[in-house]
């Protein structure tokens, strides 16, 4: 994966600060976003991961520095699947196809929509899907459907909240691959992740947040003891294993193959 | 038969039905947002609201009453979204001080320079007799508006129903979208009030709304079946208060009531997991 965003700018935050109320979450974050971009952003709890996602996506204005975005950019945005209400009425086919604006007068599908909607469907492995109950799928399913959503609208930039949140490891794996593969079709793609051995080590860019940008860079660059503590708060220490960084609370003592960082 | 067909040989009754069974089909129509949206209590509070619009006018313009509770409703629904955006204050607190003390007012002004009459009684219990041409008129209006709004906005109002955020990075005009919404629903409690009442209309908003959500898992067929049942909660209710002699606002929420425990009980655990937590918004539901 190549992804450390080369390409034109599509978002630039530049000096940023967020708040809630008079909570300051984000202070100072300069942030840009390229067409060939893939960047995970890590960080604890309460960092402002979310935050800088809204900042993004613009659904939250800054209090302080500025926000600017290509004209007429078209956004995918990807919810955690915590915040959905499951008990609503939808089906899987119903979900995805509310993303689409319909220059029609009747509210139901149009041929040329439902053949969208099914190749997108199919496209993400859940064709078979779409009469169900967006509560009888997995975790895994309920993820692609709301990518499925995300990638009806074509977006040039696609965001994720905690996308493999709550998912197991076989699914995460599956996940990781098909935004790789989006990323591969030119899509620039930015994710939130507190996981940092399942997915944000696999990334080819990071952005380590504790309510400022604490390192960024390759996972090589700030998948480090140092930076790891200053974003996290606590002493992490990180291996090396097959060219792969992996964190652990304290190295244990009997691990052999790979080297200390 | 004869059950049937012999009261439509009343003028009254020929209108009253007409008027309930489009009264429970715009209020079934129009409860699945409310429902969705945890928005249950909007319903209550602006029927009380309106209720005091309807009092005060009775005062300074009786003959446009309608047009004075239907601005007052409005004033008040976008007085309390306004509010719940713009300060920490919850929406359910912010409609518990618009809403009451807004027909607290109407109904101040009224006990001190009005008089309570059969229009004042008949916007509490509600009643099918004297339903003008103009209120029929009126209600087949905000009908065919309503209905109009939701079909040609259909994509927008499910998607920013069901996720909010996500719809207005989609390109929906989340805030424009809701305060028609609110204009809608005003206006669909002041059409029907007279007939089904002040106190009883939040019901009917309610009801058909939760016994469609538990038959179907589909948002289309939701909205069919709620829209169905109002109507038939309209047509069933209006011959048992003919029949029953009782205001006809309490009879359409009767039956309702009665179809909503058929239903359950028919459905089981199936319709109770299908409407369980219905009346909570996904913003409440999200661990931050």
């Amino acid at each position: 994966m190549t992804g450390t965003g080369v390409g034109p700018e599509l978002i630039r935050l530049t000096g940023v600060d967020a708040s809630y109320d008079d909570h300051l979450v984000l202070e100072d974050v300069s942030f840009h976003v390229h067409e060939d971009q893939f960047t995970g952003i890590v960080g604890p709890s309460g960092a402002g991961k979310t935050t800088l996602l809204k900042l993004l996506l613009q659904t939250l204005n800054p209090v302080g520095g500025t926000v600017w975005r290509a004209p007429d950019l078209r956004v995918g945005y990807v919810p955690q699947l915590e915040s959905v209400s499951w008990n609503f009425p939808i089906t899987v086919f119903e979900c995805v196809l509310m993303s689409r604006k319909s220059s029609r007068i009747r509210p139901w599908a149009s041929a040329s929509e439902k053949a969208s909607v099914s190749a997108v469907l199919e496209r993400l492995g859940i064709g078979d899907l779409g009469e169900r109950h967006i509560r009888e799928l997995s975790g895994g399913q309920q993820q692609r459907m709301f990518l499925a959503r995300a990638l009806l609208r074509q977006p040039q930039v696609l965001l994720l909240d905690e996308p493999t949140s709550g998912v197991d490891i076989s699914t995460r794996h599956d996940i990781l691959h098909l935004l790789a593969d989006l990323h591969e079709d030119g899509m620039a793609i930015v994710l939130t992740t507190h996981d940092l051995n399942g997915i944000a080590t696999h990334l080819p860019h990071l952005v380590c947040v504790n309510k400022r940008i604490v390192g960024e860079g390759t996972p090589k660059d700030v998948m480090t003891s140092e930076v790891l503590e200053r974003t996290f708060g606590a002493r992490m220490e990180v291996l090396e294993h097959l060219g792969v960084r992996l964190v652990v609370d304290e190295a244990p003592t009997s691990y052999t193959p790979g080297s200390r960082i | 038969m004869e059950t049937l067909l012999e009261p439509l040989s009343y003028a009254f009754f020929q209108k009253g039905l007409v008027v309930a069974s489009l009264s429970g089909g715009l209020l079934g129509l129009i409860g699945v947002y409310i429902v969705l949206r945890g928005m249950s209590y909007i319903g209550h509070g602006l029927a009380h609201s309106i209720f005091g619009g309807f009092a005060a006018m009775q005062l300074f313009a009786a003959k446009f009453y309608a047009i004075g509770a239907g601005l007052w409703g409005i004033v008040s629904a976008l007085a309390i979204t306004t509010v719940t955006k713009r300060s920490r204050v919850g929406a359910d607190a912010a409609i518990g001080v618009i809403t009451i003390a807004s027909f607290a007012l109407g109904v101040a002004l009224f006990a001190k320079f009005g008089s309570s009459g059969p229009s004042f009684d008949n916007a509490l219990f509600g009643s099918i007799l004297g339903i003008s041409t103009g209120q029929i008129v009126g209600l087949v209006a905000v009908t065919a508006l309503t209905a109009s709004f939701v079909f040609l906005r259909y994509r927008a109002l499910l998607f920013s129903t069901f996720d909010p955020d996500v719809a207005a990075v989609s390109g929906v005009n989340v805030g424009r979208i809701e305060a028609a919404l609110m204009v809608v629903l005003s206006l669909a409690i002041l059409a029907t009030l007279t007939v089904i009442g002040v106190t009883l209309v939040a019901a009917m908003l309610v009801i058909p709304a939760v016994i469609a959500r538990m038959l179907t898992d589909s948002f289309g067929r939701m909205l069919a079946y709620s829209t169905l049942i109002g109507t038939l909660c309209g047509l069933i209710g209006m011959y048992s208060s003919y029949y029953a002699d009782v205001p006809s606002g309490t009879m359409i929420v009767l039956v309702g009531a009665g179809l909503f425990i058929i239903v359950l009980a028919s459905t089981g655990g199936r319709g109770s997991r299908r409407s369980a937590g219905l009346d909570r918004h996904p913003e409440e539901i999200v661990t931050k």
